[in-house]
Protein backbone atom coordinates (compact mmCIF):
# COMPACT_ATOMS: atom_id res chain seq x y z
CA UNK A 1 0.00 0.00 0.00
CA UNK A 2 3.17 2.36 -0.17
CA UNK A 3 2.72 5.05 -2.02
CA UNK A 4 5.37 6.39 -4.58
CA UNK A 5 5.65 10.03 -4.94
CA UNK A 6 8.17 12.65 -5.28
CA UNK A 7 10.18 13.41 -2.20
CA UNK A 8 7.85 16.98 -0.73
CA UNK A 9 10.81 19.74 -0.44
CA UNK A 10 11.99 19.24 3.76
CA UNK A 11 12.01 22.66 5.26
CA UNK A 12 15.99 23.15 6.40
CA UNK A 13 15.24 22.93 10.22
CA UNK A 14 12.84 19.71 11.37
CA UNK A 15 11.14 20.47 14.07
CA UNK A 16 12.69 19.06 17.12
CA UNK A 17 11.18 15.80 17.94
CA UNK A 18 11.83 15.46 21.84
CA UNK A 19 12.49 11.50 22.84
CA UNK A 20 11.33 11.15 26.02
CA UNK A 21 12.98 7.87 27.73
CA UNK A 22 13.07 6.15 31.04
CA UNK A 23 10.22 6.50 34.02
CA UNK A 24 8.45 9.97 32.74
CA UNK A 25 8.49 8.81 28.89
CA UNK A 26 6.59 6.12 29.38
CA UNK A 27 4.31 7.88 31.45
CA UNK A 28 4.34 10.46 28.70
CA UNK A 29 3.51 8.06 26.43
CA UNK A 30 1.23 6.34 28.05
CA UNK A 31 -0.68 8.29 30.21
CA UNK A 32 -3.98 5.63 30.43
CA UNK A 33 -1.64 3.02 31.92
CA UNK A 34 0.33 5.22 34.09
CA UNK A 35 -2.98 6.50 35.87
CA UNK A 36 -4.18 3.07 35.92
CA UNK A 37 -1.11 1.92 37.66
CA UNK A 38 -1.01 4.98 40.27
CA UNK A 39 -4.35 4.11 40.90
CA UNK A 40 -3.88 0.34 41.77
CA UNK A 41 -0.78 1.35 43.69
CA UNK A 42 -3.04 4.06 45.37
CA UNK A 43 -5.23 1.01 47.02
CA UNK A 44 -2.88 -1.05 47.87
CA UNK A 45 -1.21 1.68 50.08
CA UNK A 46 -4.95 2.52 51.51
CA UNK A 47 -5.18 -1.40 51.93
CA UNK A 48 -1.96 -2.25 53.43
CA UNK A 49 -1.58 1.07 55.47
CA UNK A 50 -5.61 1.24 56.51
CA UNK A 51 -4.42 0.65 60.58
CA UNK A 52 -2.49 3.74 60.17
CA UNK A 53 -5.02 5.99 58.13
CA UNK A 54 -7.13 7.59 60.98
CA UNK A 55 -9.54 4.39 61.22
CA UNK A 56 -11.25 2.49 63.77
CA UNK A 57 -12.20 -1.27 64.44
CA UNK A 58 -14.13 -1.29 61.17
CA UNK A 59 -16.38 -3.97 62.91
CA UNK A 60 -17.04 -1.86 66.40
CA UNK A 61 -20.87 -1.21 66.64
CA UNK A 62 -21.79 1.79 68.26
CA UNK A 63 -25.78 1.79 68.09
CA UNK A 64 -25.87 5.24 69.53
CA UNK A 65 -23.89 6.66 66.67
CA UNK A 66 -26.18 4.87 63.80
CA UNK A 67 -26.87 6.82 60.33
CA UNK A 68 -24.41 9.57 60.99
CA UNK A 69 -24.09 11.95 57.85
CA UNK A 70 -20.30 12.64 56.46
CA UNK A 71 -19.18 14.68 58.66
CA UNK A 72 -15.35 15.79 60.16
CA UNK A 73 -15.20 12.75 62.83
CA UNK A 74 -17.04 10.31 60.29
CA UNK A 75 -15.75 10.98 57.00
CA UNK A 76 -17.68 8.75 54.92
CA UNK A 77 -20.70 8.35 57.37
CA UNK A 78 -21.95 5.45 59.96
CA UNK A 79 -23.97 2.80 58.89
CA UNK A 80 -27.35 1.45 60.25
CA UNK A 81 -25.27 -0.20 63.47
CA UNK A 82 -23.17 2.33 63.55
CA UNK A 83 -19.92 1.49 61.94
CA UNK A 84 -17.44 3.91 60.57
CA UNK A 85 -17.21 3.85 56.77
CA UNK A 86 -14.59 5.40 56.43
CA UNK A 87 -12.75 2.61 58.08
CA UNK A 88 -14.65 -0.19 56.60
CA UNK A 89 -13.93 0.82 53.47
CA UNK A 90 -10.08 0.93 53.67
CA UNK A 91 -10.34 -2.28 54.92
CA UNK A 92 -12.83 -3.57 52.26
CA UNK A 93 -9.80 -2.82 49.67
CA UNK A 94 -8.05 -5.65 51.31
CA UNK A 95 -10.51 -7.88 50.20
CA UNK A 96 -11.02 -7.40 47.03
CA UNK A 97 -7.72 -6.39 46.27
CA UNK A 98 -6.71 -10.35 47.32
CA UNK A 99 -9.53 -11.80 45.52
CA UNK A 100 -8.75 -10.02 42.45
CA UNK A 101 -4.91 -10.33 42.66
CA UNK A 102 -5.43 -14.26 43.70
CA UNK A 103 -7.90 -15.24 41.41
CA UNK A 104 -5.76 -13.68 38.30
CA UNK A 105 -2.80 -15.82 39.80
CA UNK A 106 -5.09 -18.87 39.92
CA UNK A 107 -6.92 -19.17 37.07
CA UNK A 108 -3.48 -18.09 34.89
CA UNK A 109 -1.54 -20.76 36.10
CA UNK A 110 -4.17 -23.46 36.33
CA UNK A 111 -5.62 -22.08 32.64
CA UNK A 112 -1.95 -22.44 31.85
CA UNK A 113 -1.00 -25.82 32.69
CA UNK A 114 -4.92 -27.19 31.64
CA UNK A 115 -4.43 -25.14 28.19
CA UNK A 116 -0.12 -26.23 27.71
CA UNK A 117 -1.85 -30.24 28.37
CA UNK A 118 -4.62 -29.92 25.74
CA UNK A 119 -2.97 -28.19 23.11
CA UNK A 120 -0.09 -30.20 22.92
CA UNK A 121 -1.39 -33.86 23.83
CA UNK A 122 -4.08 -34.88 21.10
CA UNK A 123 -5.76 -37.23 22.85
CA UNK A 124 -5.91 -35.30 26.13
CA UNK A 125 -7.44 -32.74 24.47
CA UNK A 126 -10.72 -34.01 23.27
CA UNK A 127 -11.42 -35.11 26.70
CA UNK A 128 -10.37 -31.97 28.70
CA UNK A 129 -11.72 -29.76 26.14
CA UNK A 130 -15.52 -31.29 26.26
CA UNK A 131 -15.29 -30.74 30.01
CA UNK A 132 -14.55 -27.02 29.63
CA UNK A 133 -17.06 -26.61 27.29
CA UNK A 134 -19.58 -27.73 30.01
CA UNK A 135 -18.45 -25.48 32.50
CA UNK A 136 -18.36 -22.91 29.69
CA UNK A 137 -22.42 -23.26 29.13
CA UNK A 138 -22.82 -21.93 32.61
CA UNK A 139 -22.56 -18.24 32.94
CA UNK A 140 -19.60 -17.56 35.09
CA UNK A 141 -21.43 -15.79 38.05
CA UNK A 142 -24.03 -18.60 38.32
CA UNK A 143 -21.27 -20.78 38.17
CA UNK A 144 -19.59 -18.98 41.13
CA UNK A 145 -22.96 -18.70 43.02
CA UNK A 146 -23.74 -22.02 43.05
CA UNK A 147 -20.15 -22.85 43.98
CA UNK A 148 -20.48 -20.90 46.73
CA UNK A 149 -23.64 -22.38 48.05
CA UNK A 150 -22.05 -25.66 48.26
CA UNK A 151 -19.05 -24.33 50.76
CA UNK A 152 -19.03 -22.52 53.85
CA UNK A 153 -18.61 -18.70 53.47
CA UNK A 154 -14.92 -17.56 53.20
CA UNK A 155 -12.74 -15.52 51.34
CA UNK A 156 -10.70 -18.90 50.40
CA UNK A 157 -13.83 -20.36 49.50
CA UNK A 158 -14.63 -16.75 47.28
CA UNK A 159 -11.48 -17.31 45.54
CA UNK A 160 -11.96 -20.69 44.49
CA UNK A 161 -15.30 -20.24 43.41
CA UNK A 162 -14.82 -17.47 41.44
CA UNK A 163 -11.38 -19.03 39.49
CA UNK A 164 -12.97 -22.41 38.71
CA UNK A 165 -15.62 -20.30 37.20
CA UNK A 166 -12.68 -18.10 35.15
CA UNK A 167 -9.94 -21.21 34.47
CA UNK A 168 -12.48 -22.70 31.18
CA UNK A 169 -11.86 -19.35 29.37
CA UNK A 170 -7.99 -19.02 30.25
CA UNK A 171 -7.58 -23.04 29.01
CA UNK A 172 -8.94 -22.42 26.21
CA UNK A 173 -6.87 -19.42 24.97
CA UNK A 174 -4.00 -21.20 26.09
CA UNK A 175 -4.98 -24.17 24.04
CA UNK A 176 -5.47 -21.80 20.84
CA UNK A 177 -2.47 -20.20 21.44
CA UNK A 178 -0.38 -23.62 21.96
CA UNK A 179 -2.55 -24.92 18.70
CA UNK A 180 -0.68 -22.42 16.35
CA UNK A 181 2.68 -21.87 17.50
CA UNK A 182 2.97 -25.81 16.97
CA UNK A 183 2.84 -25.28 13.21
CA UNK A 184 5.55 -22.93 13.41
CA UNK A 185 8.80 -23.84 11.70
CA UNK A 186 10.90 -23.47 14.60
CA UNK A 187 8.88 -25.59 16.97
CA UNK A 188 9.27 -28.72 13.95
CA UNK A 189 13.01 -27.34 13.99
CA UNK A 190 13.22 -27.97 17.63
CA UNK A 191 11.58 -31.36 17.76
CA UNK A 192 14.18 -32.55 14.28
CA UNK A 193 16.96 -31.34 16.53
CA UNK A 194 15.90 -34.35 19.42
CA UNK A 195 13.95 -31.47 21.92
CA UNK A 196 12.65 -33.81 23.96
CA UNK A 197 8.54 -32.93 24.88
CA UNK A 198 8.83 -31.37 28.49
CA UNK A 199 12.17 -29.53 27.30
CA UNK A 200 10.07 -28.38 23.84
CA UNK A 201 6.87 -27.26 26.38
CA UNK A 202 9.19 -25.47 28.60
CA UNK A 203 12.07 -23.27 26.23
CA UNK A 204 9.26 -22.81 23.32
CA UNK A 205 6.12 -23.25 23.74
CA UNK A 206 5.78 -21.84 27.41
CA UNK A 207 7.25 -18.19 26.85
CA UNK A 208 4.88 -17.72 23.69
CA UNK A 209 1.99 -18.09 25.43
CA UNK A 210 2.97 -15.41 28.50
CA UNK A 211 2.15 -12.34 26.51
CA UNK A 212 -1.91 -13.42 25.99
CA UNK A 213 -1.61 -14.31 29.19
CA UNK A 214 -0.76 -11.45 30.79
CA UNK A 215 -3.61 -9.38 29.28
CA UNK A 216 -6.11 -12.10 30.42
CA UNK A 217 -4.75 -12.05 33.29
CA UNK A 218 -5.57 -8.33 34.40
CA UNK A 219 -8.74 -8.64 32.91
CA UNK A 220 -9.68 -11.42 34.81
CA UNK A 221 -8.40 -9.69 38.04
CA UNK A 222 -10.93 -7.12 37.08
CA UNK A 223 -13.94 -9.21 36.67
CA UNK A 224 -12.93 -10.84 39.95
CA UNK A 225 -13.22 -7.74 41.89
CA UNK A 226 -17.12 -7.01 40.23
CA UNK A 227 -18.01 -11.06 40.53
CA UNK A 228 -16.62 -11.00 44.36
CA UNK A 229 -18.54 -7.75 44.82
CA UNK A 230 -21.58 -8.73 43.46
CA UNK A 231 -21.14 -12.31 45.28
CA UNK A 232 -20.82 -10.47 48.94
CA UNK A 233 -23.71 -7.88 47.90
CA UNK A 234 -26.39 -11.01 47.04
CA UNK A 235 -25.22 -12.92 50.85
CA UNK A 236 -23.18 -15.40 49.01
CA UNK A 237 -19.53 -14.17 49.05
CA UNK A 238 -17.39 -13.65 51.89
CA UNK A 239 -19.02 -13.85 55.63
CA UNK A 240 -21.14 -10.54 56.44
CA UNK A 241 -18.73 -9.89 59.19
CA UNK A 242 -15.81 -9.50 56.86
CA UNK A 243 -15.64 -5.54 55.66
CA UNK A 244 -15.60 -5.97 51.77
CA UNK A 245 -17.38 -3.55 49.85
CA UNK A 246 -19.64 -6.11 48.18
CA UNK A 247 -20.96 -6.17 52.07
CA UNK A 248 -20.97 -2.72 52.98
CA UNK A 249 -23.17 -1.83 49.92
CA UNK A 250 -25.28 -4.55 51.03
CA UNK A 251 -25.77 -3.57 54.71
CA UNK A 252 -26.72 0.08 53.34
CA UNK A 253 -28.98 -1.28 50.58
CA UNK A 254 -32.13 -1.26 52.64
CA UNK A 255 -31.26 2.43 53.96
CA UNK A 256 -30.64 3.26 50.50
CA UNK A 257 -33.71 5.78 49.88
CA UNK A 258 -32.97 7.86 52.64
CA UNK A 259 -28.88 7.43 52.92
CA UNK A 260 -27.40 6.87 49.81
CA UNK A 261 -23.83 7.56 50.75
CA UNK A 262 -23.58 3.85 52.26
CA UNK A 263 -23.66 2.41 48.77
CA UNK A 264 -21.91 5.34 47.32
CA UNK A 265 -18.54 5.49 48.53
CA UNK A 266 -17.92 1.86 48.54
CA UNK A 267 -18.97 1.81 45.22
CA UNK A 268 -16.91 4.68 44.15
CA UNK A 269 -13.71 2.68 45.61
CA UNK A 270 -14.85 -0.23 43.54
CA UNK A 271 -15.64 1.54 40.20
CA UNK A 272 -11.89 3.08 40.26
CA UNK A 273 -10.14 0.11 41.35
CA UNK A 274 -11.91 -1.88 38.57
CA UNK A 275 -10.99 0.92 35.92
CA UNK A 276 -7.48 1.09 36.88
CA UNK A 277 -7.31 -2.37 36.00
CA UNK A 278 -8.98 -2.22 33.33
CA UNK A 279 -6.77 0.53 31.92
CA UNK A 280 -3.79 -1.20 32.51
CA UNK A 281 -5.09 -4.38 30.62
CA UNK A 282 -5.78 -2.69 27.80
CA UNK A 283 -2.26 -0.88 27.75
CA UNK A 284 -0.55 -4.16 28.13
CA UNK A 285 -2.78 -5.22 25.27
CA UNK A 286 -1.67 -2.47 22.95
CA UNK A 287 1.71 -3.02 23.93
CA UNK A 288 1.73 -6.70 22.98
CA UNK A 289 0.20 -6.44 19.74
CA UNK A 290 2.36 -6.43 17.53
CA UNK A 291 0.50 -4.35 15.22
CA UNK A 292 0.15 -1.62 16.99
CA UNK A 293 2.94 -1.54 18.51
CA UNK A 294 4.95 -0.89 14.82
CA UNK A 295 2.60 1.62 13.96
CA UNK A 296 3.51 3.74 16.96
CA UNK B 1 -38.22 -27.78 49.14
CA UNK B 2 -38.34 -24.74 51.55
CA UNK B 3 -41.85 -23.66 49.92
CA UNK B 4 -42.84 -27.73 49.64
CA UNK B 5 -43.90 -26.68 46.18
CA UNK B 6 -42.10 -28.02 43.05
CA UNK B 7 -39.26 -26.19 41.61
CA UNK B 8 -40.59 -26.64 38.21
CA UNK B 9 -43.50 -24.38 39.58
CA UNK B 10 -41.91 -22.12 41.43
CA UNK B 11 -39.70 -21.51 37.95
CA UNK B 12 -42.84 -21.29 36.14
CA UNK B 13 -44.53 -18.42 38.34
CA UNK B 14 -41.04 -16.50 38.11
CA UNK B 15 -40.19 -16.45 34.45
CA UNK B 16 -42.41 -13.52 33.60
CA UNK B 17 -40.37 -10.93 34.81
CA UNK B 18 -36.94 -12.51 33.80
CA UNK B 19 -37.79 -12.72 30.23
CA UNK B 20 -39.19 -9.49 29.92
CA UNK B 21 -36.20 -7.63 31.71
CA UNK B 22 -33.75 -9.34 29.37
CA UNK B 23 -35.60 -8.35 26.20
CA UNK B 24 -36.16 -5.18 26.66
CA UNK B 25 -32.59 -4.96 27.66
CA UNK B 26 -31.08 -6.86 24.77
CA UNK B 27 -33.48 -3.98 22.91
CA UNK B 28 -31.97 -1.18 24.11
CA UNK B 29 -28.69 -2.33 24.44
CA UNK B 30 -28.27 -3.11 20.76
CA UNK B 31 -30.51 -0.06 19.66
CA UNK B 32 -27.52 2.01 21.06
CA UNK B 33 -24.87 -0.12 21.17
CA UNK B 34 -24.61 -0.31 17.72
CA UNK B 35 -24.70 3.07 16.46
CA UNK B 36 -22.90 3.96 18.90
CA UNK B 37 -19.84 1.78 17.69
CA UNK B 38 -20.03 2.84 14.02
CA UNK B 39 -19.71 6.09 15.11
CA UNK B 40 -16.54 5.42 16.79
CA UNK B 41 -15.21 3.71 14.42
CA UNK B 42 -16.20 6.34 11.55
CA UNK B 43 -14.70 9.37 13.64
CA UNK B 44 -11.96 7.21 14.96
CA UNK B 45 -9.13 8.88 16.36
CA UNK B 46 -11.29 11.90 17.40
CA UNK B 47 -12.73 12.89 20.23
CA UNK B 48 -15.84 11.40 19.40
CA UNK B 49 -14.32 8.22 19.33
CA UNK B 50 -11.95 8.49 22.55
CA UNK B 51 -14.93 9.73 24.21
CA UNK B 52 -17.29 6.53 23.40
CA UNK B 53 -13.98 4.33 24.17
CA UNK B 54 -13.88 6.40 27.45
CA UNK B 55 -16.92 5.52 28.45
CA UNK B 56 -17.01 1.77 27.50
CA UNK B 57 -14.24 1.09 29.28
CA UNK B 58 -15.82 3.14 32.43
CA UNK B 59 -18.86 0.59 31.61
CA UNK B 60 -17.06 -2.58 32.06
CA UNK B 61 -15.77 -1.15 35.54
CA UNK B 62 -18.54 0.05 36.81
CA UNK B 63 -20.82 -3.30 38.93
CA UNK B 64 -24.17 -3.41 38.03
CA UNK B 65 -26.09 -2.70 41.46
CA UNK B 66 -23.80 0.44 40.99
CA UNK B 67 -25.33 1.72 38.18
CA UNK B 68 -28.50 0.65 39.33
CA UNK B 69 -28.67 2.67 42.97
CA UNK B 70 -26.93 5.29 40.44
CA UNK B 71 -29.89 5.28 37.68
CA UNK B 72 -32.72 4.91 40.67
CA UNK B 73 -31.42 7.49 42.55
CA UNK B 74 -31.31 10.16 40.19
CA UNK B 75 -34.18 8.93 38.08
CA UNK B 76 -36.40 8.02 40.56
CA UNK B 77 -35.21 9.44 43.92
CA UNK B 78 -34.35 12.89 42.61
CA UNK B 79 -36.63 13.51 39.53
CA UNK B 80 -39.43 11.35 40.47
CA UNK B 81 -39.42 9.97 36.93
CA UNK B 82 -39.80 6.39 36.94
CA UNK B 83 -41.04 4.38 40.09
CA UNK B 84 -38.32 2.76 41.97
CA UNK B 85 -38.58 -0.29 42.51
CA UNK B 86 -41.22 -3.14 41.63
CA UNK B 87 -42.94 -4.74 38.70
CA UNK B 88 -46.13 -4.19 37.29
CA UNK B 89 -47.31 -7.16 35.00
CA UNK B 90 -47.25 -6.90 31.27
CA UNK B 91 -50.86 -8.11 31.37
CA UNK B 92 -51.62 -4.63 33.29
CA UNK B 93 -51.09 -2.46 30.43
CA UNK B 94 -47.98 -1.88 28.31
CA UNK B 95 -47.08 1.79 29.84
CA UNK B 96 -47.07 0.70 33.18
CA UNK B 97 -44.96 -2.49 32.61
CA UNK B 98 -42.83 -0.17 30.52
CA UNK B 99 -42.06 2.22 33.43
CA UNK B 100 -41.21 -0.03 35.91
CA UNK B 101 -38.71 -2.29 33.34
CA UNK B 102 -36.50 0.83 32.07
CA UNK B 103 -34.59 1.74 34.93
CA UNK B 104 -33.51 -1.83 35.43
CA UNK B 105 -32.79 -2.79 31.96
CA UNK B 106 -30.61 0.82 31.28
CA UNK B 107 -28.40 -0.73 34.42
CA UNK B 108 -28.50 -4.32 33.27
CA UNK B 109 -27.76 -3.20 29.93
CA UNK B 110 -24.57 -1.11 30.44
CA UNK B 111 -22.06 -3.37 30.73
CA UNK B 112 -23.72 -5.19 27.33
CA UNK B 113 -23.86 -1.93 25.44
CA UNK B 114 -20.13 -1.21 26.58
CA UNK B 115 -19.01 -4.56 25.13
CA UNK B 116 -21.23 -4.45 22.08
CA UNK B 117 -20.06 -0.60 21.14
CA UNK B 118 -16.42 -1.73 21.71
CA UNK B 119 -16.59 -5.29 19.09
CA UNK B 120 -18.63 -2.71 16.51
CA UNK B 121 -16.24 -0.64 16.41
CA UNK B 122 -13.04 -2.98 16.69
CA UNK B 123 -14.60 -5.06 13.46
CA UNK B 124 -15.99 -2.01 11.66
CA UNK B 125 -12.36 -0.18 12.01
CA UNK B 126 -11.07 -3.64 9.70
CA UNK B 127 -14.06 -3.96 7.48
CA UNK B 128 -13.99 0.03 6.79
CA UNK B 129 -10.31 -0.20 5.61
CA UNK B 130 -11.34 -2.92 2.49
CA UNK B 131 -11.34 -2.47 -0.85
CA UNK B 132 -14.73 -2.70 -1.69
CA UNK B 133 -15.39 0.46 0.83
CA UNK B 134 -13.19 1.99 -1.40
CA UNK B 135 -15.55 1.13 -4.30
CA UNK B 136 -18.62 2.30 -2.36
CA UNK B 137 -17.19 5.90 -1.89
CA UNK B 138 -16.08 6.17 -5.65
CA UNK B 139 -19.06 4.94 -7.42
CA UNK B 140 -20.45 8.35 -4.99
CA UNK B 141 -22.03 6.06 -2.20
CA UNK B 142 -23.25 8.33 0.75
CA UNK B 143 -21.71 8.54 3.85
CA UNK B 144 -24.29 6.47 6.06
CA UNK B 145 -25.15 4.54 3.03
CA UNK B 146 -21.41 3.12 3.28
CA UNK B 147 -21.43 2.99 6.81
CA UNK B 148 -24.99 0.81 7.30
CA UNK B 149 -25.11 -1.04 4.29
CA UNK B 150 -21.90 -2.12 2.88
CA UNK B 151 -19.69 -1.88 6.04
CA UNK B 152 -22.49 -3.18 8.93
CA UNK B 153 -23.41 -6.03 7.16
CA UNK B 154 -20.07 -7.17 6.79
CA UNK B 155 -19.20 -6.44 10.59
CA UNK B 156 -21.75 -8.24 11.34
CA UNK B 157 -20.67 -11.53 12.73
CA UNK B 158 -18.15 -10.87 15.02
CA UNK B 159 -21.02 -8.53 16.64
CA UNK B 160 -23.47 -11.23 16.86
CA UNK B 161 -21.08 -13.48 18.68
CA UNK B 162 -20.76 -11.19 21.08
CA UNK B 163 -24.54 -10.57 21.44
CA UNK B 164 -24.80 -14.19 22.15
CA UNK B 165 -21.55 -14.56 24.20
CA UNK B 166 -23.49 -11.50 26.46
CA UNK B 167 -26.06 -13.06 27.36
CA UNK B 168 -24.06 -14.74 29.82
CA UNK B 169 -23.74 -11.44 31.58
CA UNK B 170 -27.30 -10.33 31.09
CA UNK B 171 -28.17 -13.64 33.40
CA UNK B 172 -25.35 -12.67 35.61
CA UNK B 173 -26.80 -8.99 35.60
CA UNK B 174 -30.35 -10.63 36.16
CA UNK B 175 -29.73 -11.70 39.42
CA UNK B 176 -28.41 -8.59 40.64
CA UNK B 177 -30.41 -6.05 39.10
CA UNK B 178 -33.62 -7.86 40.20
CA UNK B 179 -32.59 -7.68 43.90
CA UNK B 180 -31.97 -3.63 43.23
CA UNK B 181 -35.05 -2.99 41.99
CA UNK B 182 -36.98 -5.79 44.14
CA UNK B 183 -38.74 -7.40 40.49
CA UNK B 184 -39.79 -10.60 41.60
CA UNK B 185 -38.01 -12.43 38.52
CA UNK B 186 -35.73 -15.55 38.20
CA UNK B 187 -32.70 -14.31 39.54
CA UNK B 188 -34.73 -12.92 42.91
CA UNK B 189 -35.28 -16.53 43.10
CA UNK B 190 -32.14 -17.61 43.17
CA UNK B 191 -30.88 -15.27 45.39
CA UNK B 192 -33.59 -16.59 47.91
CA UNK B 193 -32.55 -20.11 47.36
CA UNK B 194 -29.13 -19.66 47.96
CA UNK B 195 -29.85 -17.46 51.06
CA UNK B 196 -32.04 -20.40 52.31
CA UNK B 197 -29.49 -23.25 50.79
CA UNK B 198 -32.28 -24.33 49.15
CA UNK B 199 -30.27 -26.65 47.13
CA UNK B 200 -32.70 -28.70 44.34
CA UNK B 201 -34.34 -25.12 43.78
CA UNK B 202 -30.39 -23.68 42.83
CA UNK B 203 -29.94 -26.89 40.92
CA UNK B 204 -32.80 -26.08 38.80
CA UNK B 205 -32.11 -22.46 38.03
CA UNK B 206 -28.59 -23.25 37.17
CA UNK B 207 -29.97 -25.84 34.48
CA UNK B 208 -32.71 -23.56 33.62
CA UNK B 209 -30.01 -20.36 33.01
CA UNK B 210 -27.69 -22.49 31.40
CA UNK B 211 -29.90 -23.80 29.32
CA UNK B 212 -31.05 -20.65 27.97
CA UNK B 213 -27.53 -19.50 27.70
CA UNK B 214 -26.87 -22.78 25.33
CA UNK B 215 -29.54 -22.01 23.44
CA UNK B 216 -29.17 -18.46 22.63
CA UNK B 217 -25.94 -19.26 21.04
CA UNK B 218 -27.61 -22.02 19.49
CA UNK B 219 -29.61 -19.46 17.44
CA UNK B 220 -26.28 -17.30 17.08
CA UNK B 221 -25.24 -19.87 15.44
CA UNK B 222 -28.07 -19.75 13.16
CA UNK B 223 -28.19 -16.00 12.48
CA UNK B 224 -24.68 -16.40 11.39
CA UNK B 225 -25.90 -17.87 7.97
CA UNK B 226 -28.53 -15.70 7.52
CA UNK B 227 -26.03 -12.60 7.83
CA UNK B 228 -23.03 -14.52 6.07
CA UNK B 229 -24.59 -16.55 3.30
CA UNK B 230 -21.11 -18.03 3.02
CA UNK B 231 -21.21 -20.02 5.97
CA UNK B 232 -22.46 -23.44 6.09
CA UNK B 233 -23.04 -26.14 8.09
Amino acid sequence: MTQYAAAPDLPDILPVVRVRKGWMGFIFNHPTVAIGVGLILLMLFLAIAAPWLGTVDPTALAPIKRNREPSLQYWFGTDALGRDIYSRVLYGARVSLIVGFAVALLASLSGLAIGLISGTFRRTDAIIMRIMDGLMSIPPILLAIALMALTRASVENVVMAITIAEIPRVSRLVRGVVLTLREQPYVDAAISCGCRMPMLIWRHILPNTLAPLMVQATYICASAMITESILSFIGAGVPPITPSWGNIMADGRTLFQIKPYIIFFPAIFLSLTVLAVNLVGDGFRDLLDPRKSKAT
Amino acid sequence: MFTGMKVTVLIGQRVEPTVSLMLLTLIIAVTIAVPIGVLAAWKSGTWIDRCIMGLSVAGFSVPVFVVGYLLSFFFALELDWFPVQGYVSFTKGFWPWFETLVLPSVALGFVYIALIARITRATMLEVLSQDYIRTAKAKGMSQTGILFIHALKNAAVPVVTVIGIGVALLIGGAVVTESVFAIPGLGRLTIDAILRRDYPLIQGLVVVFSFVYVLVNLCVDVIYTLVDPRIRY
